[in-house]
């Protein structure tokens, strides 16, 4: 952590995006969390994001419920509205915004405490209504608010700082999300902007519940020898399963993809996501052939990177629920509060 | 790119825009934290080593650290201006102790005992060569044409930009120490120096004292009326001159023409104009020059090219300019040049200030002194020696009209030369800048400097008022920072001195460092050739002049580190966030050798703080 603000000052040939804003437009405050965090790489990829996507700040919502990944939206989109929640409910904190007011990019971030411990149940059930947020699990598989204690993510073998092995198996949050429902599912890493970032662009044009499990170093607790979610480690047993290359709706494709090896997928805004693949026989689109694929790589040791799984074509929470296409704030207060006169017709229909 | 070498000091000396710079390479990061800890008494004497005349240059430097200064390249609110460098010195020297004591005295038994070394000319070049020598045990005579040494910084430069007192003061803490200063003493004949007085080794810093005529028709008519710039100016200097005209026409646009512009105001005239040849972008007066005449309501005309002297009755009463039409490209080069038609002024006295040059007519051409088709002698670049063994030019003298600071730095190159030549040591084999690098770390997040960025606009220096500031010839017209304006100014300063150093093997590519730079200097990724690598920067490489640091491969993934140096703040914070300490913040002291080094003293240590 520093105790100085980040100076104002700026390289005067930063690039502009579409609105006329640099990226230090998108920043927030000063993160006070772990030099060398992998939460604040992560936060520097929403950042670099939201600024390549031209999406005025003030058009995203960023929700959290309690750890230290959930203290990361207070340093990045300055401009942005946001809800901190109780732990482990920020999922249906996301949910109610989200059925309040579509029109908002959503981007809830989690960690492996938050969502697959005390939060799971509400994770499931966001994932299940397909809520159209991006959800990023900040996965490190420790407790590293209070001092370091394993998480529900940690792999069977891996130490502790001071040795002590895990003996119980992990969640994959990824194999989670293909079995709940969600209709966008990667993995990634917090010390690879290459990847990242593209993911979270597509992740955020996608419409539904995208979730992305991000590897993302504890530096204080869990970079150590014996460590599975350490920087080493992670670099070591990478695994891209497949690479993304995002591509927004005003721009045409450049580069040059050999005819096979590479599938583009269009989302719902124009925007097309170009899958490169690296296993050659890898389908992101077959859900079925996704978690077996999945399930095999874990037990080969790999850290399966990459979108695991897509589908545009999956009807969201507003979809299923036939709720309004105009978000409650645009809507004139006689609608929304019909009085208590219709109130009370309504209650004599159901005497 | 291979990894940059940052064992050779030029990398981080060339990171500290101001010292790099700096002909005479002044501490200038180190002076500026010694006045942020008002030790005024310390920062002058840090100022002293390397340029000699803190006071005088405080004031009259032509400062190229400034346009240099990192902080004019940035971006904050708007443009960032540079850190008002050559005010901050002259707060040094206002606001210091008596330091006559803390010179270095002769040592009598040193390594120069028993040599004897001239100077000719009493101006900035020879009193460094004195200053430098003098400790080592040298006897120095200096031979000076005026009744007062100084030269162009008494002669040429007006009272009220350069009291006499500092020159006084200035030059005393060289002269009191045992130097021999012979003014009244022009030197006729080179050939009786060097052959009759038994000099082991003499140092010509006699200046450009030749200003540029303009022989147009009516010039030898109207002489009485046409001077030449630096000598009239010395003619003020001297109180030979006292009034002149009250319209008056300045020809050319440099240092000088601003000077004698704003001195004819101060003797009389009342409407004085500055005639340039070419568009403003072509003018070579300094900015804050033009600045400062312009704000005495000179105005200054582009475009004339002078034609002819008009007299009436064989009095000057008038002057014809063609009137100038240029044709400018993108870059800014005139690519064509018409002449519109003739345009005449009235005038009462014309100065011309249209440049100077060198002139020797006191040198035999039979001494082994090679002169080129110029009729300037042949020096050499490093020793500043001239193509006879044990003699030596420096200042204006040896390669045309420059600056004060550039004399300065010739003194102390020729200082070196001379101890050698002395010592029976070739001139040519110099002892090579050298380097200390020292953490600034305290504790965490705790820096021996103030690193956090001051985004204040740069301070304007206070001046007399226009009305109180005419009435006599030597009332100072900038009063200098207070000590309190000073305190404020010093923290705009980016203490570009205080180096990132990079350890590649502790690096675990976490990223931290490139998401808090607010410059966007960091970038990790895979190698390539320079050009290659400026391309993928994480903000665009957008000025060549400056390095690129590059790591070793980095241990995890076998990409290097690139850090851009150009728009770096020195605030810190990579180092803050980096969690294995592969960035650390260390203070840079560059060693650079005057003759008291080569002589065998140590260099002195600085405080980080």
């Amino acid at each position: 952590m520093s105790f100085m603000k980040k100076p104002t000052v700026r390289h005067p040939g930063l690039p502009r995006n579409d609105l006329g804003l640099t990226v230090r437009d998108y920043e927030g405050g000063m993160s006070t969390l772990c030099a060398g965090c992998g939460h604040d790489a992560i936060t520097g990829a929403i950042v670099q994001a939201a600024h390549e996507l031209s999406i005025p700040p003030h058009g995203f919502a960023k929700l959290s419920g309690i750890g230290c990944s959930s203290k990361t939206p207070a340093y990045f989109l300055g401009a942005s509205h946001g809800f901190n929640s109780c732990h482990g409910r920020m999922p249906s904190v996301a949910t109610g915004a989200n059925a309040a007011n579509r029109d908002l990019h959503y981007i809830g971030v989690s960690g492996d405490g938050d969502s697959l411990s005390i939060g799971f149940g509400q994770f499931a059930h966001a994932m299940r209504r397909n809520v159209n947020m991006l959800y990023l699990v900040e996965n490190n598989g420790v407790y590293g608010l209070t001092k370091g204690q394993f998480s529900a993510s940690a792999d069977i073998g891996s130490t502790a700082k001071k040795g002590e092995e895990n003996l119980q198996p992990p969640i994959d949050p990824c194999q989670a999300a293909l079995t709940l429902g969600a209709s966008f599912v990667a993995r990634s890493f917090s010390g690879d902007k290459e990847q990242l970032v593209p993911l979270l662009k597509a992740g955020l044009q996608h419409r539904g519940f995208g979730m992305i499990d991000i590897i993302s170093p504890c530096v204080t607790f869990n970079d150590h020898e014996g460590s599975t979610k350490s920087y080493s480690y992670s670099r070591q047993h990478f695994h891209k399963a497949i690479s993304a290359d995002f591509v927004p709706p005003s721009e045409t494709i450049k580069a040059q993809y050999s005819e096979g090896a590479s599938m583009p997928i269009e989302l719902h805004d124009g925007s097309k996501i170009i899958l490169r693949k690296v296993d050659g026989a890898y389908d992101p689109t077959d859900k079925a052939a996704a978690a077996i694929y999945l399930r095999e790589r874990q037990s080969a040791g790999e850290i399966t990177t990459g979108l695991l799984y897509i589908n545009e074509a999956q009807q969201e929470m507003h979809d299923l629920a036939g709720s309004s296409d105009t978000p409650m704030n645009q809507i004139p207060y006689e609608r929304l509060n019909p009085g208590s006169d219709m109130l009370k017709k309504i209650q004599s229909r159901m005497r | 790119m291979r990894p940059t070498d940052t064992s050779d000091p030029q990398y981080y000396h060339k990171v500290v825009d101001c010292q790099w710079g700096c002909p005479a390479h002044t501490d200038v990061p180190g002076y500026i934290r010694l006045i942020a800890q008002a030790k005024f008494t310390d920062a002058y004497m840090l100022n002293r080593q390397s340029n000699v005349f803190p006071g005088i240059l405080g004031r009259v430097c032509d400062r190229p650290c400034e346009p240099a200064c990192r902080r004019g390249r940035l971006e904050a609110d708007g443009e960032e201006e540079p850190v008002a460098i050559c005010r901050l010195k002259r707060v040094a020297a206002d606001n210091r102790d008596e330091v006559r004591h803390l010179l270095k005295q002769p040592d009598k038994s040193g390594p120069g005992r028993g040599k004897k070394i001239a100077c000719v000319g009493a101006g900035p070049a020879s009193l460094t060569v004195a200053n430098d020598l003098l400790p080592l045990g040298y006897d120095i005579t200096i031979f000076e044409a005026l009744n007062v040494g100084g030269g162009l910084m008494r002669s040429n430069i007006p009272s009220f930009r350069l009291p006499v007192e500092v020159i006084n003061d200035e030059i005393g803490m060289i002269v009191e120490r045992g130097v021999t200063l012979k003014c009244n003493h022009p030197i006729n004949s080179m050939k009786s120096l060097l052959e009759d007085e038994g000099f082991d080794a003499v140092f010509v810093g006699t200046g450009a004292p030749k200003g540029k005529n303009l022989s147009i028709p009516g010039r030898e008519e109207a002489r009485a009326n046409i001077h030449i710039g630096i000598e009239w100016l010395e003619s003020v200097a001297f109180d030979h001159i006292e009034k002149i005209g009250k319209n008056v026409l300045i020809i050319g646009v440099g240092n000088t023409a601003m000077d004698c512009c704003r001195t004819s105001l101060r003797l009389g005239a009342d409407n004085v104009k500055v005639m340039a040849r070419k568009p403003r972008a072509f003018f070579k007066a300094s900015a804050w020059e033009l600045d400062d005449a312009e704000e005495e309501n000179v105005e200054i005309i582009i475009n004339r090219s002078p034609k002819a002297f008009v007299l009436e009755d064989g009095k000057l009463v008038g002057m014809t300019f063609e009137e100038m039409e240029y044709d400018v490209d993108a870059e800014g080069n005139i690519t064509d040049t018409r002449v519109a038609g003739d345009v005449t002024y009235p005038c009462d006295d014309v100065i011309l200030a249209i440049g100077q040059d060198n002139a020797f007519p006191w040198i035999e051409r039979d001494l082994g002194i090679e002169f080129d088709k110029w009729e300037v002698p042949v020096v050499d670049k490093v020793s500043y020696e001239s193509t006879r063994p044990g003699l030596f030019f420096g200042g204006d003298a040896a390669f045309g009209p420059l600056n004060i600071i550039w004399a300065v730095e010739h003194g102390h190159q020729a200082g070196i030369s001379i101890h050698k030549y002395c010592q029976g040591e070739s001139v040519s084999e110099r002892m090579p800048k050298g380097m200390t690098l020292e953490s600034a770390k305290m504790g965490i997040h705790e820096w021996s400097y103030s690193n956090d960025y001051d985004d204040a606009d740069r301070l304007l220096v206070p001046h007399v008022g226009l009305k109180d500031r005419f009435k006599k010839l030597n009332i100072e017209v900038e009063l200098g920072f207070t000590a309190e304006q000073a305190a404020e100014e010093v923290e705009r300063c980016l203490n570009c001195d205080i180096q990132t150093v990079f350890t590649e093997k502790l690096c675990i590519e976490c990223d931290a460092c490139i998401d808090v730079c607010p410059v966007d200097c960091l970038t990790i990724t895979t190698n390539g050739d320079e050009a290659d690598l400026r391309g993928r920067l994480s903000a665009p490489a957008i000025n060549p002049e400056e390095d690129l640091l590059v790591s070793d491969s980095l241990p995890q993934t076998g990409r290097v580190m690139v850090k851009d140096e150009d728009l770096c703040v020195h605030c810190g914070l990579c180092a803050e966030r980096c969690p294995t300490a592969a960035w650390d913040m260390q203070k840079f002291t560059l060693e650079k050798p005057h003759a008291v080094n080569e002589a065998g003293a140590p260099f002195q240590k600085q405080e980080v703080a």
